[in-house]
């Protein structure tokens, strides 16, 4: 233990993700030894993050506006929404630059075992946004795991009545891998998603 | 015995730094146990999808001081795959795991039959054969029971006498004749009871039958007697999608 401030600044960079009681000491006497203009960056940095960031009343995405950068650009397509969990996964979907659709970012996955159901997540803003008929695809891209399956097995149960075409990203075999790695559940899923070649 | 193998299904994964999980295992030999799944967020890890929730397994593992560290997974059978497609089913799979990992109190105590018991309702969950919300009651009636709280559903749970009884106590263990029963004690319908009784000892030929009605009543018996006798309550028992 240390005194008073520099065992503050421990426990609260101990309360991040990712960061343990060690890694939490370092980072705090790293700080202690850098220069005050570089700490000085990194306050702005974080108020300005609480101050100018907020989420997007459309789409549910990181923002600096009321709408985000995408649902503010005319030329996205309005009739596709593409459904992720996190705001990370819209960045990684956009460096693809396969899709031109919008987003709506659900903030999570259902994990009923960390008590988290659909009325914690945004699904009631997007079944808000689905009610006047401009969407005609639903893209579920949530996670490939366990409750990415699970969510997107709800969402599609719950859209279904709407009668809007829905698609699930394929999963399947990580490209640049050989197939006798690839587990049983995975192989399985390539198989279910697997498409006709156009010769 | 630094090295080990055994069989488990997987209960919980948490993430853990950047690409690990810690992987809470139900295994059949050594209980419940945690372990370390290095990498496999990643894309390409050797494990790939065989540590998610519901997974049958056969592992190798690292004794390590507080966690195990998984070197080697095989599928046994992977339910998860079957299970997640239909919500019903995997909101009752889920409180199945979430009870297995909060009756197995004290990890590496050998837990074979609760083992068995997770085994047999996540496979019932896989086939669609009863309904989701029956084979979740049965399970935890089962599983209280080899836990040593079986509940009292014919004679009566604080003197014996034979039943069939009206009230049905909580705090007693079950249900309760005229002369035992407690002030304020709650009289479930007949059907609701006997639908217990009929998933504690496996008729499944009644339990399916039964009225939608003492399904629900049923339900939400098994519910107190499971709050009862766990410290806090399931997180997951509120999200079971019920009939
Ligand atoms: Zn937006």
């Amino acid at each position: 233990m240390y005194e008073g401030a520099v065992q503050d600044l421990i426990d609260e960079l101990g309360r991040l993700p990712g960061v343990g009681p060690k890694s939490a000491q370092r980072i705090a006497f790293h700080l202690l030894a850098a220069d005050p203009a570089d700490v000085r960056r990194l306050v702005v940095a974080l108020t300005e993050v609480k101050e100018r960031v907020r989420f997007c009343r459309i789409c549910g995405n990181v923002a600096e506006a009321e709408d985000c950068r995408i649902c503010r650009d005319p030329r996205r397509d309005l009739a596709i929404v593409c459904v992720v969990e996190e705001p990370k996964d819209v960045v990684a979907i956009e460096k693809t630059r396969e899709f031109r659709g919008r987003y709506h970012v659900l903030g999570g996955a259902i994990s009923p075992i960390e008590g988290i159901g659909p009325d914690d997540l945004r699904v009631p803003e997007l079944m808000v946004r689905l009610a006047d008929g401009t969407v005609t695809e639903l893209i579920l891209a949530t996670d490939p795991n366990l409750e990415g399956e699970a969510t997107a097995t709800y969402l599609a149960r719950l859209v279904k009545p709407m009668g809007l075409r829905v698609t699930r990203l394929a999963s399947g075999l990580p490209v640049g891998g050989d197939l006798e790695y690839a587990d049983e559940v995975t192989l399985g899923r390539a198989f279910e998603g697997r498409r006709l070649i156009d010769v | 015995m630094s090295l080990y193998r055994d069989e488990a299904v997987v209960l919980r994964t948490q993430k853990l730094g950047e690409a690990d999980r810690i992987i809470t295992l139900l295994t059949r030999r050594t209980g419940r146990v945690r372990a370390v799944a290095k990498g496999v967020r990643r894309t390409r890890s050797k494990f790939g999808g065989r540590l998610e929730p519901f997974s049958h397994v056969d592992l190798q593992l690292y004794a390590g001081r507080s966690l195990d560290i998984v070197t080697q997974a095989e599928t046994l059978r992977p339910y998860g795959e079957r299970i997640v497609t239909d919500y019903g089913r995997y909101t009752a799979g889920t409180a199945v795991l979430e009870t297995a990992e909060r009756l197995t109190v004290e990890e590496r105590e050998p837990a074979l039959r609760l083992f068995l018991l997770v085994i047999g309702a996540l496979r019932t969950l896989c086939t669609g054969e009863h309904a989701a919300p029956l084979v979740l009651d049965a399970f935890l009636l089962r599983a209280l029971s080899v836990s040593g709280y079986e509940p009292a559903l014919s004679g009566c749970a604080r003197c014996a006498a034979p039943g069939p009884h009206r009230a049905f106590s909580v705090p007693a263990g079950g249900v309760v004749c005229a002369d035992c029963r407690p002030a304020g004690t709650a009289s479930p319908s007949p059907p609701a009871v006997a639908l217990l009784d009929a998933l504690l000892t496996g008729d499944w030929l009644a339990a399916d039958a039964s009225d939608p009605g003492d399904q629900r009543e049923g339900s939400g018996l098994v519910a107190a007697y499971l709050q009862w006798h766990l410290e806090r309550g399931l997180r997951s028992l509120r999200l079971v999608e019920r009939v």
